[in-house]
């Protein structure tokens, strides 16, 4: 035993004195050498502070973004009006700010749902393997075989109108992408020597999915996770476009633009601004996923 | 050693399917463990060798529980382990422990060498929750680690050191049995004399029984009591080391030894070599398995039945050379 303890002694690695450094902090070391996703992050925490800021102080919003002056429709932007006004005189600048919240909220807790049903279902399925597999995944394979926003639509008639009915049913429509990548990522790590010990050790199924796998192969759902969130905007932006999510005279981006479509030519305005906010905030969630797929991804890191 | 035996495995058979047909029918199996009976006493080191493919590392698994046997028995103590539920199965996890072979993959990149050796502990109940980490420290210094790595991840380590971390794991739930598969063959060889002392050690500190799953004789020279050689599923003879390594009987088994390299010019042994590859386990030649490669190639090997025969005190042969008494005299 000596003679071990001593080869142990003066093996290279007791110059580690502190804790690790940790997986998180190198990809965020490495995200920081990306200006896209830096920006991007910047962007989306503004719209989160403006989500927060415009739903608990109203009051700092220029104009009240609910209130109707018939004789001040379709103004142009000015001083007064920044983003000009719509066709029932509601300052849009406003509008849009308090519209954020909808949108960001929307997106999150759309994800949220899709990504919790899709790790349970997609860890079940690739886990178990076999007929579950089967059965879970052919369901899965069903609902992709549709196209998303026309499923989505479906749902919706079936659920009836508002926000909340929009969020279920575009989680619903998501949640065959999350179970097929959380499937194959566990196909991936499961074979994993540190799986099988896991299981040798005496550990309960339950118990190595979420406590040995899971966290494995939690990277690269996260990197899913933020792109799903811009489509999930694009999606609760297009059912408002439909008039299927807000209720007037709520303020929504995809609504906004919806009603104001009519007066494209004479006031494009009123949909240029509220198009704008959906395109950059679905930008900045894109550009934000991309950098975090490439810090995560050790081959592309650039030191 | 004593003679009691602690496991006893009895014509184990492990199949894989290879292809189905279109109605789920199996169109092809692969036979990695073949009927295969071998015993290991308690307190002992049994070695077993073979080349990769042969199925030594799914008789492991088999007997950790990570694969289910095709058939056969797995005799652990009295109980046969074949024939019980999954959750009384799991019971056994903690007399039967299993040592990797790639340290770089069997330690979760995720926890930390302390979580890592206290996981077995807690969900296995064994020690009360403030004495835990009381455990861990043990634990690390029975093989030889400062209780300082505890909060270390396992990249911070080398090889050498990782295994010393998977035997720290092993050795958690106090096993009575530990399945070394390969435990060395990924190390320096400055390194895997050090992971032999330490596991040798810890043999005669805990009062273990290893299973020793080897590619090479030499390795398995140095810890083993007796020795298993197999070859494409089969076991071609056991014995007891010394008797192996100076009376090989098997012609397989003569033909490792050959091969195992000297650095004694004078004692340079004639080499034996086998022409042409292992062939697949999905299709294996009839009779004796190793009758394709053999250099003592009998008529009768294709219709041999691969039993082993003991044909002097613990010396077990399978070869169609030592079947039946007449033969067994003509060749010793």
């Amino acid at each position: 035993m000596n003679e071990i303890e001593n080869a142990v002694a003066s093996s290279p690695s007791e110059e580690f004195t502190d804790k690790p450094e940790s997986i998180w902090r190198s990809m965020w070391d490495s995200l920081k050498q990306n200006r896209a996703a830096m920006v991007s992050l910047a962007f989306i925490l503004l719209l989160v502070a403006i989500a927060v800021i415009t739903s608990v102080f109203p009051q700092v919003l220029p104009h009240n973004p609910y209130e109707q002056s018939l004789t001040k429709t379709l103004l142009p932007p000015n001083s007064e009006y920044w983003f000009g006004t719509d066709q029932l005189g509601r300052d849009i600048f406003s509008r849009i700010l308090i519209g954020t919240r909808v949108s960001l909220a929307v997106g999150v807790i759309a994800v949220a749902i899709s990504l919790t049903f899709g790790i349970i279902f997609g860890s079940i399925a690739g886990y178990f393997g076999g007929k579950v597999d089967t059965v879970i995944m052919r369901i899965m394979d069903i609902m992709l075989s549709i196209p998303s926003i026309l499923l989505a639509i479906a749902f919706m008639a079936a659920l009836g109108q508002g926000i909340d009915k929009a969020v279920i049913a575009i989680s619903l429509v998501a949640i065959p992408e999350y179970a097929r990548i959380v499937r194959g990522e566990i196909l991936s790590v499961k074979e994993n020597d540190y799986v099988q010990a896991a299981k040798v050790v005496g550990n309960k199924d339950g118990r190595i999915i979420f406590h040995h796998i899971i966290p494995n192969v939690l990277s690269s759902i996260i990197v899913r996770a933020t792109l799903g969130i811009s489509s999930a905007i694009l999606d609760a932006s297009a059912l408002g476009f439909l008039g299927l999510g807000v209720q007037p005279p709520q303020a929504e981006w995809g609504d906004m633009l919806g009603r104001a479509r009519n007066y494209i030519f004479q006031a494009p305005y009123t949909l240029i601004f509220p198009g704008l906010a959906i395109s950059l905030t679905v930008l900045a969630f894109n550009l934000l996923g991309d950098g975090l797929r490439d810090a995560l991804d050790p081959k592309s890191r650039q030191n | 050693m004593s003679d009691e035996v602690l496991l006893d495995v009895q014509h184990l058979k492990k199949y894989f399917t290879v292809s189905k047909n279109f109605f789920g029918k199996t169109t092809s199996v692969l036979k990695a463990v073949d009927d295969v009976s071998f015993q290991i006493k308690k307190g002992e080191a049994f070695g077993l060798v073979g080349e990769s493919g042969c199925g030594k590392s799914t008789i492991g698994k088999m007997i950790v529980g990570l694969y289910t046997p095709t058939a056969g028995k797995i005799i652990y103590n009295g109980t046969d382990l074949t024939s019980l539920p999954r959750k009384e199965r799991r019971q056994y996890c903690k007399d039967i422990q299993l040592i990797f072979q790639d340290p770089y993959a069997s330690l979760n990149p995720r926890m930390t060498v302390g979580d890592i050796i206290a996981e077995p502990v807690i969900i296995n109940h064994l020690r009360p929750k403030n004495e835990v980490e009381k455990r861990v420290d043990e634990l690390l210094n029975c093989v030889g680690l400062s209780s300082n790595y505890r909060n270390r991840y396992p990249y911070e380590f080398s090889g050498g050191q990782r295994q010393r971390i998977g035997i720290a794991r092993a050795l958690a739930v106090e096993p009575k049995l530990i399945v070394c598969d390969e435990p060395v063959s990924a190390l320096d060889v400055s390194i895997q004399a050090q992971v032999l002392n330490l596991l040798e050690s810890l043999k005669s500190e805990f009062g273990l029984t290893y299973l020793f799953i080897a590619h090479g004789l030499n390795v398995v020279k140095h810890i083993s009591d007796r020795v298993g050689v197999m070859y494409l599923g089969k076991l071609m003879e056991i014995a007891p080391k010394n008797e192996l390594y100076h009376n090989p009987l098997n012609p397989y088994t003569q033909a490792l030894l050959s091969a195992i390299p000297s650095i004694d010019p004078t004692k340079r042994r004639h080499r034996i070599e086998l022409k042409g590859d292992v062939p697949s386990p999905i299709d294996p030649p009839e009779g004796c398995r190793f009758c394709s490669r053999c250099f003592k190639e009998a008529d009768k090997c294709k219709k041999f039945n691969s039993e082993l025969k003991e044909v002097s005190k613990n010396h077990f042969v399978a070869c169609s050379l030592f079947d039946g008494e007449g033969e067994k005299s003509k060749h010793l």
